[in-house]
This record gives structure tokens, C-alpha cells and sequence, in this order.
């Protein structure tokens, strides 16, 4: 199993001081968490893709490509990019280059975005987000799949014999979740190509989260990619830690209270007990998230958003020397145990390309 | 066979005249329910008990406390009845909001009767210009008489009991023959989603 963080950028006053980051110290923080990942022992940084303001992830692979650079063993990815507004050919062709600079260690995560306004900044309307969604990644699958490619669709100019460069590294493209959380549209696309789906798990009420996931599982299995408890489920979780939960709660309470997402809605208390968030002691960390397996079964990734509405970097990193020192081990002793043998991992490079070479030993076998 | 409504009321005090139209209403709906040969379960949901849980949908769209159980039954439901207090020329705040949390579409095709309390006759059109038009932005059915009473149709004035009584089982038997046809056809999307093939033919590919 996969543990990470992902990050969605934002620029947020920190209630406790008053203090705005500006956008060059958001960026770097990025930097430094994502590098901080790596050090205690996390497999997965993503970043968000955010093309309005209090947002700095604007361009996702660049951040990743010097990320990558700077680390060895990290997966960079992404949380989402963004599949409706971004031209396919360039999501095609950054996300390649990405995966030769970081050998290999390159998945990224679909995503529609929801801000109306963002749309047409890029040329499209929100109303056609579903099929945008759907006409674009099925270029992008193209795209790395076929060297030349002749093709017409509706919202973008046609392709003639065009190809794609860099082509993906070993000629196996980057594995692809789609992260959705609410459209069942979604779920089905997953499904389709055997990809992975990812579900954010952070605003919605377990029975939700369920929903959505059992339709992915069925119909990873009816598309013939597996049975429904093989399908690669992906799922996020925000945590805030300290020693005592009492501790936890009250230090963790003012950015609760004055998030840009939660502020003047529900108490600490509810949202606590109404959704995944979790404040308190590591322990209480690692018992809600194996709770996560007894809804969802047996998953592949888990990513924990750590650095937002504000908390000051040397808070966030403190938080991830907790979740790297005494959470993330023991989840992983005790994920694996109680995973059966059959429940694949998430795919990898390595593990894709040792997939491709089999399939074509197979091939010239039977020739 | 057992029809399932769902009596919503924002009245705020206890008692409250919303809740005893509303009462009455539900009585006379279950009434008439009886007389077409059918049975009625009836929920009644008093808005100001999940008041901070609308807010908290509304803020994050996360559903605390009794709410979501509450939302499950108006999509289950074969009738409604919604019953405001007249606030501002128009219906509460509370009122709107919880029809504001609810998925869209939920409530298209359930019948719905629209009731309100208010001080002064003089604002009984807001049947009209308010609730009338936001049913039907929803697609519900919305009953032909709406029900409004002023503090004068409670027994005080000029036989105003008696005429608040007949238009309560008018509403009532209006609504209960809507009811009585009222099939529910809604698809759930998670369990029949539409197929792959069936998404991408809808771009022409």
C-alpha cells in the first residue's frame, strides 16, 4: 500500500498571527514539504492544479519536475490535473517528459474542477464538464498508446499523423486514477480503462464515499479488468496529530473554524464525527484509517492532506515527522497483514513495465 | 398500499400556528388517503430541530446530525406537505434553505402541498409568488389549492374556522389523489449507471 500527502495550494492566513504567506513562501513550503515526504519515509506527493487565487499550483509539473530532481524513491503526482480545461496533447506531452526526468516515478490523477468561472479562462464551459472529461482522456489514452494518430472529436482542432513526444518512458504511460466526488460518470470512466479511481474523502459522509467506490469495483469487474475487490481504490483523509488528543484539538480548532472550507459550518466536533477528519492522537489516526479498509475494502493508496488553511510550514512538517515516524509504519504492518494475496498493488512504473514484458514474452512465445 | 409522506414545517415557537396547520393538514391528508383505500406513514420533520444541520449542508455540504436520514425520506417520499410561516413578504429562510440542501431533482415528479402562516390575510399570495414557483422549479407536482392561514382563520373572524377547514381537506383530497398515482421511477445512478459506450455515443464517438 501507498502512503502520501496531497496538497492543494493554498495561500492562507494563518488565523493564530494574522500572517499571509505570500505566493513565493507558499511555493517553496511546497517544496520543502514534498522533499519532507521523501525524508520520513512517504511513497506519494501530489500536487493540486488551481488556476485562481488563493491557489499557487498553476503548473503542476514544473513544481514535480524539480521535486524530482531533488529526491530518489518519491512518487510525484498529481491531485487532480485538471482533464477538462487543459489541451490532452500537453497533458500528454508534459506528464511524458515528466516521467523521463523523473525515471519512472511519475502517476497522475484526473480531475474536472469546479469552479465555473475557471472554464472559460480555457475556452470551455463548465455545463460540458462530464463530456469534456470523457472526450479528452480518451485522446489522452491515445496519445500515449499510439505513435501516430489521426483524430477528430468535439471540443478540440483534429489530429492528423500527429505523435506525441516525448513518448512515455519505456513506452508505458503513466498510470492514471480519476478522482471524483460525486459523479458516478466518473466512476464508469474509471472502470472502462482499468485505471485507478480516488475519491477525496474528505467532505462526504462515509455512505457517500461507498457509493461511489462499490460502483467503480463492480464495474472494474464487468469491463474485465478483475475481480471488483482487485480494482485500484485510492483515498484521501486530513489529519492533524499531536501526543494528546486534547492538544490536537485545541491547537488544530482556530484553522478548523476559519478554513475557507469549513469556517461558519459545522463545529470541529461534527465534522470530526461525520466525516474522515481526524484530529487528535496518532494512535486515533491509525484506527480511523483502518477503518477506511472495513468500508471501502482493501485499497492501494492513501494520501492525508496536511498543509492547508493555513498551518505555518514548521507545523506541517512536524505533522509529517509524526505521520512518517509513527503512523504510516504501522498502518503499513497492518494493511499488509490483512490484505489478501489476490488484492494487487498500485501499479507502478516498474511494476507496469514488468507487466508489458511478460505480456510480450507471452506474444513471441505463442508466434 | 402504504404511501410515504413527509410533512415539513419551519414554524419556529412552540407551539407554533405552522405546526398546527401543518398537523391539520397531515390529518386530513391521511384522511383522504383512507378514503381512496390506501394507508399513510407520515414523518413529520420540524426544520427547527435540523436548523444548524441545513447550515452545516449548506456551509460544506456535509449532511450532520438527523439530516441526512430526514433528506432520505423526502427521496423515498410519495407526497409532500410544506408548510412556512410568512417571514419578509415570502417564505423563512429555514424553509428555503432546506429545500436549497436538497439534490437537485430529487423532488421532481413527488406531489407537494404548499402551505403557509401568516398574521394578515394580506399576504396569502406568497402561495403564489413565492412557494407555487419554487416547487415547480424543482419539477415537483405541486397541489391546485395551497392553504394559507391568518391569525382570523383560526376561529376568530367570520366563519373564517369553517372556510380554513374546507380548504384543508380540498388540499388534502387533492393531494391524496396525487399521491395515489404517484410512482416512483427514479433510477439510482450508482446502482444502474449509464454505460460507458452509452457516455461516449452521447459525443458522437
Amino acid at each position: 500500500m501507498q502512503f502520501g500527502i496531497f496538497s492543494v495550494s493554498d495561500v492562507t492566513t494563518d488565523p493564530t498571527t494574522g500572517r499571509t504567506p505570500t505566493e513565493h513562501e507558499r511555493i517553496k513550503a511546497m517544496v520543502t514539504i514534498a522533499l519532507k515526504a521523501e525524508e520520513v519515509g512517504l511513497d506519494v506527493f501530489a500536487s493540486g492544479e488551481h488556476h485562481n487565487r488563493p491557489f499557487v499550483a498553476s503548473s503542476p509539473t514544473t513544481m514535480l519536475g524539480y521535486v524530482a530532481a531533488r529526491t530518489e524513491k518519491l512518487i510525484l503526482s498529481t491531485s487532480t490535473t485538471l482533464i477538462t480545461t487543459n489541451d490532452p496533447v500537453k497533458i500528454a506531452e508534459d506528464f511524458a517528459m515528466l516521467q523521463h526526468l523523473a525515471d519512472g516515478r511519475v502517476d497522475l490523477m484526473m480531475g474536472r474542477g469546479n469552479t465555473g468561472p475557471v472554464y472559460p479562462w480555457f475556452g470551455q464551459d463548465i455545463r460540458q464538464g462530464i463530456p469534456l472529461a470523457l472526450e479528452n482522456y480518451n485522446l489522452l489514452h491515445r496519445l500515449w498508446r499510439e505513435d501516430v494518430i489521426d483524430w477528430e472529436g468535439k471540443f478540440r482542432t483534429p489530429l492528423q499523423g500527429f505523435t506525441s513526444t516525448p513518448r512515455p518512458l519505456d513506452d508505458v504511460p503513466p498510470f492514471v486514477w480519476h478522482g471524483s466526488i460525486r459523479s458516478p460518470e466518473i466512476a464508469e470512466q474509471a472502470a472502462y480503462y482499468g485505471d485507478g479511481f480516488f475519491h477525496n474523502n474528505i467532505f462526504w459522509p462515509p455512505t457517500h464515499t461507498r457509493k461511489l467506490i462499490s460502483l467503480y469495483r463492480r464495474r472494474f469487474e464487468h469491463y474485465g479488468h478483475g475481480k471488483a475487490d482487485q480494482a485500484i481504490v485510492g483515498l484521501g483523509g486530513q489529519v492533524f496529530m499531536r501526543k494528546n488528543s486534547q492538544d490536537a484539538v485545541k491547537e488544530f480548532r482556530p484553522y478548523f473554524d476559519n478554513a475557507p472550507v469549513y469556517g461558519g459550518g459545522p463545529s470541529l466536533e461534527d465534522f470530526t464525527r461525520e466525516t474522515p477528519l481526524t484530529v487528535g492522537s496518532p494512535q486515533e489516526v491509525i484506527d480511523r484509517t483502518l477503518g477506511f479498509r472495513e468500508t471501502f475494502g482493501d485499497y492501494q493508496r492513501q494520501l492525508f492532506l496536511m498543509d492547508h488553511a493555513g498551518l505555518p510550514l514548521k507545523t506541517v512538517l512536524e505533522q509529517l515527522d509524526i505521520l512518517g515516524e509513527e503512523v504510516v509504519p504501522v498502518l503499513r504492518k497492518e494493511f499488509a497483514a490483512m490484505k489478501p494475496a489476490h488484492v494487487p498493488n498500485a501499479p507502478t512504473h516498474a511494476s507496469l513495465l514488468a507487466a508489458k514484458e511478460q505480456t510480450t514474452t507471452k506474444t513471441e512465445e505463442t508466434r | 398500499m402504504t404511501r410515504k409522506l413527509v410533512t415539513v414545517t419551519a414554524g419556529l415557537s412552540n407551539p407554533s400556528s405552522t405546526r398546527l396547520l401543518a398537523d391539520r393538514l397531515t390529518t386530513a391528508a391521511e384522511e383522504a388517503l383512507v378514503d381512496r383505500g390506501e394507508q399513510a406513514r407520515v414523518r413529520v420533520v420540524e426544520l427547527r430541530e435540523v436548523a444548524h444541520d441545513i447550515m452545516n449542508a449548506m456551509t460544506t455540504r456535509v449532511p450532520t446530525g438527523e439530516l441526512p436520514d430526514v433528506l432520505a425520506d423526502i427521496a423515498e417520499a410519495d407526497g409532500v406537505i410544506a408548510v412556512t410561516p410568512v417571514f419578509n413578504a415570502s417564505y423563512s429562510g429555514l424553509f428555503k434553505s432546506f429545500f436549497d440542501v436538497i439534490e437537485p431533482g430529487t423532488l421532481e415528479g413527488t406531489p407537494v402541498l404548499i402551505a403557509a402562516t401568516g398574521g394578515s390575510p394580506r399576504h396569502s399570495l406568497v402561495l403564489e409568488h413565492a412557494l407555487r414557483p419554487m416547487f415547480s422549479y424543482t419539477r415537483s407536482v405541486v397541489v391546485p389549492t395551497g392553504v394559507y392561514a391568518a391569525s382570523e382563520d383560526w376561529g376568530a373572524g367570520d366563519g373564517g374556522g369553517r372556510e380554513l377547514s374546507e380548504r384543508i381537506a380540498r388540499a388534502a383530497r387533492q393531494l391524496a389523489m396525487l399521491v395515489t398515482e404517484h410512482t416512483s421511477d427514479a433510477v439510482d445512478p450508482f446502482e444502474e449507471p449509464t454505460s460507458f459506450a452509452e457516455l461516449m455515443s452521447g459525443l458522437g464517438h
